[in-house]
């Protein structure tokens, strides 16, 4: 990555420029790798990116950005993922 | 072609900030998946330009400049003359703006690249309305929504911007919709191929524009496509053909479902439910739809 | 070495032509057309070898300039008036931007009702927009101050657009013989272009993305620093241009028979030019009397004018006016003295309108100052109602 020596407003690509966006859920998606077909609907309609697919199409799930909108639950269709409220800060 | 078939490269990288939920990152990941890294993206004041995030950094992994509201297409014509000019005309540019941006304050602009023959992808993810400004009317909102500058609900109907889109001629327009991101991808492979001015508009629904549930983004889109609110085709050279359940529809293979079973589950569209059932106003919907289904009838069987 | 007579418009497009911009996007506007109509028949005969972009606004030209410079090349493009006005959200872009692109605007009066006249109430009305500005008083100006800007806008230390003024029809549509140096003269001139930022495939960057206010201050300042920087340059360069072509026009004023004035006139543009031959005839009257033709509107000559200030009362021709207040070159000139000069400055509004300055009016105005008769600040050859 080439940085400009000019000031102006150029910006450069960074994983979490708005931060940890993991701290934004209220709702955690919970995976259940045994009922997975690997069918990926969660990991294209995810709107963050942050289900990871792996190399077998089995999916995880990067807790550090997903915001816990809950679509991937809602697209499944076998009921993989289920969404359950975060444990309140201790 | 199967979601298992979609490359597994991202330009889009997490921890943006978007809402959940978004259907713009939705579709965005599609459009970079299908257009790759040899992209250069123009953006207009639109949700996206607050996706991109805050200075130093962006969530964007190709060339990405901003412009004014009304300027995507004028922008990306600059963009496009100047990588031919110096050789890099397999470079593909493609301005990303709403439907604000699109069918208010950027159609003359969109006109103009058009006619001028720009060889560039417009993309206009519409979420019918100015979302990042805070829900605001546009040309593209449905008759009798909410938003905060039609609080009574819209008493006009939306544009047809895809007709307008087709009285330019242009090798290759589309409407598409994120909830099935297939049909997108193939939509946006093909726009990539062809010379020209190439127009894809893609049906986005927005969580908190519309007032549904964040999870529910796909659901809507669905629906929107099912009850005919939203028609999937593609016109190439002036060739028009419906695809997925908009072709059933077209052909009268399938009913649209009423489009009461979209909006009941907006709140957007609350107050033609509650405290009453607003029948007056739900079948001048249905109506209307109907008329746009009977013309499409006409003109594309 | 080669002597043109052609009109400012289309010694303009030559000048343009011969920089080599990559993208030229522009739209027709009288009294500008000639420029763009110059620049189409150049790619006609082949000379012009960068694209011409028929945009459908001028909002959209100077969209399309910000992208091709954004991606990398040279760009110009040409305008007037209402397209100025059109273009003005776009000429902050530019700037902000710190894209080096350089325009002509060709001064003309503001509708309602429509006049195609000049005056500078369009290109006034920009100052604040970070370009840098010229008012040029000749053809040969325009060339010479076209080419320069290239070098000026695209200078490290710089990094702003460049707007090149000059009078509708008295310089747009007026032939007079220009010196054109050899292409390769101007290639060694104007080295290649190389942008210090652009959008590139293989560096995605994005420009233009939300910034917080801490940030944008320093892109403010820096933007600011650039123009004190080009006070240097402007000199710098004009200086080069006379040692490899003999001709000069002055730095960021150009003075004229300021030695020994005990009033000095400042003006701007053809009314500039103008002045030569009144301070000539006043002089040949006994009057102490001497010239500053300003040529830089932005960035502003303060330091020359404080010195032509501690030298000689001050004589300021405005062919603008900032309604609610007054000329906007005699606020800036008083503004360079405050605080450090106490001379007497008297300003004239002339010319709104496109109504005639010759130098006859320019030597009424001064003797009036000289005599002391004027008010600080008058309109000159008012011809309507009492109030």
């Amino acid at each position: 990555m080439k940085k400009y020596d000019v000031v102006t407003t150029i910006s450069y690509p960074k994983k979490g420029a708005m931060g940890k966006t993991g701290s934004w859920r209220v709702f955690r998606p919970i995976l259940d790798k045994t009922k997975c077909v690997k069918c990926l609907r969660c990991w294209i309609y995810c709107p963050e990116g942050t289900v990871i697919r792996n190399k077998d199409d089995t999916v995880d799930i990067d807790y550090e950005y997903c915001k816990g909108c809950g679509i991937c639950a809602n697209v499944c269709k076998v009921k993989a993922i289920t969404m359950e409220r975060e444990a309140k800060k201790k | 072609m199967a979601i298992k078939n979609l490359p597994v490269e991202e330009c889009m990288i997490p921890g943006s900030a978007a809402c959940p939920g978004c259907p713009a990152t939705m579709a965005l990941r599609i459009v970079f998946k299908a257009l790759g890294k040899n992209t250069i993206m123009v953006v207009p004041a639109c949700c996206t330009a607050v996706i991109e995030s805050l200075y130093p950094n962006t969530s964007f992994d190709v060339p990405v400049m901003n412009i004014a509201f009304e300027a995507a297409a004028a922008g990306a014509s600059g963009v496009e003359a100047a990588l031919r000019q110096q050789g890099k005309g397999d470079t593909t540019v493609v301005a990303g703006a709403g439907d604000g941006g699109t069918y208010d304050i950027g159609i003359q602009a969109l006109s103009g690249a058009l006619e001028r023959q720009t060889n560039f992808i417009y993309i206009c993810y519409n979420n019918q309305i100015y979302s990042n400004t805070g829900i605001q009317r546009s040309g593209a909102t449905p008759y009798a929504a909410w938003t905060t500058t039609t609080v009574g609900g819209k008493t006009e109907f939306r544009k047809e911007m895809g007709e307008i889109i087709q009285a330019h001629h242009i090798p290759y327009a589309a409407q598409a919709c994120v909830s099935y991101p297939e049909d997108l991808y193939n939509k946006l492979k093909k726009a990539k191929s062809i010379k020209g001015p190439k127009y894809l508009e893609i049906m986005a629904p927005c969580p908190p524009g519309w007032r549904f549930g964040m999870e529910k983004t796909v659901d809507m889109g669905i629906m929107a496509v099912e009850t005919g609110a939203w028609a999937l085709y593609e016109c190439e050279n002036d060739v028009v053909t419906f695809n997925g359940k908009s072709k059933l529809i077209l052909e009268e293979k399938i009913q649209r479902k009423p489009i009461e079973e979209w909006i009941k589950q907006q709140g957007r569209f609350g107050h033609l439910f509650k405290p009453k059932k607003d029948v007056t106003r739900i079948k001048t919907i249905e109506d209307h739809t109907d008329q746009i289904w009977k013309r499409y009838r006409k003109k594309y069987l | 070495m080669t002597v043109m007579i052609d009109t400012g418009n289309y010694i303009a497009a030559k000048a343009a032509v011969m920089a080599r911009p990559a993208v030229v996007p522009a739209y027709p506007i009288t009294p500008q057309t000639t420029l763009v109509e110059g620049i189409a028949n150049y790619v006609k005969t082949g000379e012009f070898k960068g694209e011409y972009i028929c945009v459908e606004s001028e909002h959209s030209a100077m969209c399309a300039c910000i992208g091709a410079s954004a991606a990398g090349v040279r760009t110009f493009t040409g305008t007037s008036s209402h397209g100025l006005l059109l273009m003005h959200e776009m000429l902050h872009w530019a700037a902000l931007a710190r894209l080096p692109i350089v325009m002509c605007n060709i001064n003309r009066v503001i509708g309602p009702g429509w006049n195609i006249w000049t005056d500078e109430n369009d290109s006034i009305s920009q100052r604040d927009t970070g370009w840098i500005q010229f008012y040029c008083s000749s053809n040969q100006e325009i060339f010479d101050t076209v080419i320069q800007s290239f070098k000026l806008a695209e200078n490290k230390k710089v990094l702003l657009p460049v707007m090149i003024n000059y009078n509708a029809f008295i310089l747009s549509h007026t032939s007079m013989p220009v010196y054109i140096p050899e292409q390769k003269e101007i290639d060694d001139f104007l080295q290649k272009y190389k942008p210090q930022w652009k959008l590139d495939v293989n560096n995605p960057i994005t420009f233009g993305n939300i910034i917080l206010p801490v940030d944008y201050e320093k892109i403010r300042k820096d933007m600011q620093n650039s123009q004190e920087n080009a006070k240097k340059l402007i000199p710098e360069i004009a200086k080069e241009w006379k040692k490899k072509f003999g001709r000069y026009h002055g730095d960021l004023i150009e003075e004229y028979k300021c030695d020994g004035a005990d009033h000095i006139l400042l003006a701007m543009g053809a009314i500039g030019a103008e002045s030569k031959v009144s301070i000539n005839n006043l002089r040949k009257e006994g009057l102490k009397i001497g010239l500053a033709r300003v040529r830089t509107f932005r960035p502003f000559p303060n330091e020359e004018i404080l010195k032509l200030g501690k030298q000689a009362d001050l004589i300021v021709i405005d062919r603008n006016i900032s309604i609610g207040s007054e000329g906007a070159l005699f606020s800036e000139v008083k503004a360079s003295l405050y605080g450090k000069s106490d001379t007497k400055v008297h300003g004239f509004i002339a010319g709104l309108g496109g109504k005639d300055v010759t130098y006859n009016d320019i030597e009424t105005i001064c003797r009036k100052v000289v005599e002391g008769k004027a008010k600080d600040c008058e309109w000159y050859g008012f011809e309507g109602g009492g109030k």
